[in-house]
């Protein structure tokens, strides 16, 4: 066992901290007079920020990751938190998406602090809680079942969202993505077990070291992979997807579309580099580029065929999503010293961030058009750049990200993703990348042109809205486009205390 | 020679009434069939004398599961399912095929000796003060995963509270049911309900030493709270009310609580002070139990359908 990894480091109770605040938040939730409500979440979403900074903080000042162990009991009896590099860069991005989307929730939902208690405030913020708690685990955990308690408080936190609003169509979205999502669970749950009775370990640094090259071992990786790619909603499993993102209200959508599917993604990234012995994954890998490129193509394509903003965006993901899975081939196949130094796995987390928070900002922006024109079908956007300047500057620089041009996240990760396809003379891959961003052009240019013309009739904004909330979309797009300012080169951080590397 | 037979008998069974299930037209045939199967499989576990396992399977699997799903198809209105179209019925058959295959492989071709932690899980289970190797691994070795599990199952209710209609949030769970105050329920209840408390209590108490614990013994409470509340001995309380939510909430509480303490007194999150760990594990099982209890018997219940105060 590798001295050092197996112990508390200083500041590893931040990690704790991750997991058990947001919780602590919920349960105060429901003990809190109603007019507090609010305020709880808030206090704990803020709380939970500064833990996740100082959880970055500490991974880049000792240059290794922190390490907790609850109880003080050693894995494998016992269970791990373990940050790297990537896990922080993760805790961080869910930290202030969530703060800036409270920021922007405050006060919706019909929330009035001094009528009764009301459903949906009371649904949304606890779920919101509970999907910041569930996600900070599933970038700490270390132990797969430890990880799959995190995949189903995540699960139950997400589809009570999709149906916050009680209509007949969002519960049979929700219902619709429960059944993916649980079948998600099983195949997951199934292939912990038979790492379990062939390894009798269910740790990952543990199993790192143990592994071979046996069929037990590539099932379990098998069946956990189909598992989470259910609930990623990559093609051909992205069916719920649309109904269920487009289906909640806007605040929701953010979180969803931009977090919570990142989530399993995570952790394919976690089985697939971790711990699938080198060498072995390659035809999986490029099964998986194949699914991703289909996902970039069709989930393109039916957004451009869409009438409704809500849903273009809520395509959109699934067409993002695909990129994401480009990083299974060209990490792979990269020469770099290790996957997690190669242009791939950077490009990869870049596009991880730039999506989410560019998404984010993108579903909030279409809450914010429904609410200053009463609908959101495109047909009727002209003028919408009058009446509604801050949203649309906040479309257009999030759709700046989502189509890749420069200077934006989005263009850093694709330019990364495609110099490796091109170095590594896969350009097969680079022509989806360079389809993928054409089409993303297309369906983006479908919402902006209307929204920048005139429109024959003066048009006139309906309700009001808070410039608070237009502000809180906006921050966020614009941090997708300052993402597209670090460096184009891998970045170490990601590459901090990667299993498969500490390990011999 | 008889073992064998009777585990070819559980087996046999175990598929047939699976297949049934699957293969049955009516809603609650299909449920019936389910509640068979989940006792059938506790005489499984219970054969691997996997005894903790077997009255879980009993308690929430065949129990609750099945009184939820049977609630629910009272309420459906009759449907005759249209077939699934047979390239779907093909694909997932063989989908199911070659999992089940995979899974065939593995478990046939075994590594030998399997590798267990059952070793070091009792070698280290003395300073817990538990004698269940098994309370060991829920309450000490991973804590974690029970603390969060707990929560999960808060989370559950909360999920089924969302599908609440705005007008009735607040009010008592589920739909009005017109009780019987005479007849053989509310007998039944009478007779039932005290031994229910005291088996479901004992369980609980002897989880530390044998098989049993907090979700069995909560289990068995709940179930005892349903059958008087179906009697009309009792009342849902509003999900408004605070004592409530303090009920539901008091588990975790305590068990953040502890874990908490244990970083000043044991050095660690969730570890317990070596000559209080037996008390304090104690402490949180039955504040656990209180809350698993009401947790399950609301989620039983269902979500309010008329506003509070407006109830018969």
């Amino acid at each position: 066992m590798t001295p050092g990894l197996m112990a508390t480091t200083p500041g590893g109770l931040l990690l704790v901290l991750a997991v058990v605040v947001p919780v602590i938040g919920i349960l105060a939730l429901w003990l809190v007079r109603w007019r507090a409500i609010e305020w709880v979440a808030i206090a704990t979403l803020a709380i939970n920020l500064v833990v996740s900074l100082a959880t970055l903080q500490a991974v880049r000042a000792s240059d290794a990751s922190l390490v907790y162990l609850v109880g003080g009991w050693m894995p494998p009896l016992g269970l791990a938190l373990r940050a790297d590099g990537i896990a922080a860069v993760m805790m961080v991005m869910t930290g202030a998406i969530v703060a800036v989307t409270a920021l922007y929730a405050r006060g919706q939902f019909g929330f009035d602090p001094h009528g009764p208690e009301r459903r949906r405030p009371m649904v949304f913020w606890t779920m919101l809680l509970a999907i910041t708690g569930a996600l900070n685990l599933i970038f700490v955990g270390e132990d797969l079942f430890n990880l799959y308690v995190a995949l189903e408080l995540l699960t139950f936190a997400a589809v009570p969202l999709v149906s916050l609003d009680g209509s007949r169509d969002t519960l049979a979205a929700a219902l619709r993505y429960l059944v993916f999502a649980l079948a998600g669970s099983v195949l997951y749950l199934l292939g912990v077990a038979v790492v379990y009775g062939a390894y009798g370990t269910l740790d990952l640094v543990v199993l790192a070291e143990m592994r071979g090259a046996d069929g037990a071992l590539l099932l379990a990786i098998a069946l956990m992979t189909a598992g989470l790619i259910a609930k990623t909603a990559l093609f051909p499993l992205h069916l719920w997807l649309p109904p269920a993102h487009a289906g909640a209200p806007a605040a929701a959508s953010a979180i969803l579309s931009a977090l919570v599917v990142k989530g399993s993604f995570f952790l394919i990234l976690g089985l697939w580099f971790d711990l699938l012995p080198p060498g072995l994954g390659a035809i999986g890998a490029n099964g998986l580029g194949m699914l991703g490129a289909g996902a970039v193509i069709v989930g393109s394509v039916l957004a451009l065929r869409q009438e409704r903003l809500k849903l273009l965006v809520a395509y959109s993901t699934v067409a993002q999503i695909g990129y994401l899975f480009l990083v299974f081939p060209l990490a792979t196949g990269s020469e770099a010293a290790s996957p997690f130094a190669s242009l791939a796995w950077t490009g990869g987390v870049l596009q991880l961030l730039a999506h989410a928070f560019a998404k984010a900002a993108m579903f909030m922006a279409a809450g914010l058009v429904y609410e200053a024109i009463g609908h959101d079908r495109i047909a009727g956007f002209k003028g919408l750049g009058r009446i509604a300047p801050i949203t649309v500057l906040t479309m257009t620089l999030a759709s700046v990200s989502l189509m890749g041009l420069p200077p934006s996240g989005g263009f850093s990760a694709k330019w990364l993703m495609l110099s490796a396809a091109l170095g590594e003379g896969a350009w097969w891959w680079a022509v989806v990348i360079l389809a993928g961003g054409l089409l993303a052009a297309g369906y983006v240019f479908r919402i902006l042109v209307p929204a920048f013309s005139t429109p024959e009739a003066p048009a006139e904004r309906k309700y009001p809205v808070a410039p608070v909330r237009e502000c809180a979309a906006l921050v966020l797009a614009v941090i997708a486009i300052l993402i597209g300012f670090l460096p184009l080169a891998p970045w170490p951080l990601l590459a901090i205390g990667r299993i498969a590397q500490v390990s011999p | 020679m008889l073992d064998l037979a009777l585990d070819l008998l559980i087996t046999a069974l175990v598929i047939g009434v699976a297949l049934w299930t699957i293969r049955t037209r009516d809603d609650f045939a299909a449920i019936v069939g389910f509640v068979a199967y989940g006792l059938l499989l506790t005489l499984a576990w219970a054969r691997l004398a996997a005894y903790d396992v077997a009255l879980t399977e009993a308690a929430i699997g065949g129990g609750v599961t099945g009184v939820i799903l049977l609630r629910a198809s009272v309420r459906l209105k009759p449907v005759t399912t249209a077939r699934t179209p047979i390239g779907v019925r093909v694909l997932v058959g063989l989908l199911c095929a070659v999992i089940s295959a995979g899974l065939a492989a593995v478990v046939l071709l075994p590594v030998s000796p399997p590798p267990s932690l059952a070793a070091d899980v009792r070698s280290h289970l003395a300073s817990t003060g538990l004698g269940n190797p098994i309370a060991g691994v829920l309450m000490a070795y991973r804590a974690l995963d029970t603390f969060l599990e707990t929560v999960v199952v808060l989370l559950a209710l909360f999920g089924a509270w969302s599908l609440t209609p705005d007008r009735a949030w607040g009010g008592r769970p589920g739909a009005p049911i017109p009780t019987a105050s005479f007849g053989p329920l509310p007998l039944f209840g009478r007779l039932l309900i005290p031994i229910g408390v005291v088996i479901g209590i004992y369980i609980v108490w002897v989880g530390a030493d044998a098989p049993g614990g907090k979700f069995q013994g909560a289990t068995i409470l709940a179930a005892m709270w349903i059958l008087a509340m179906m009697a009309g001995l009792t009342e849902a309380p509003p999900i408004g009310r605070w004592r409530l939510r303090l009920l539901l909430a008091a588990g975790p509480i305590v068990f953040v609580a502890v874990g908490v303490a244990g970083i000043p007194l044991a050095g660690s999150f969730l570890a317990y002070p070596e000559a209080l760990a037996k008390p304090l594990i104690l402490l949180i099982e039955v504040a656990l139990t209180l809350s698993i209890a009401a947790t399950l018997g609301l989620l039983v219940a269902g979500p309010p359908e008329t506003a509070p105060g407006t109830e018969l």
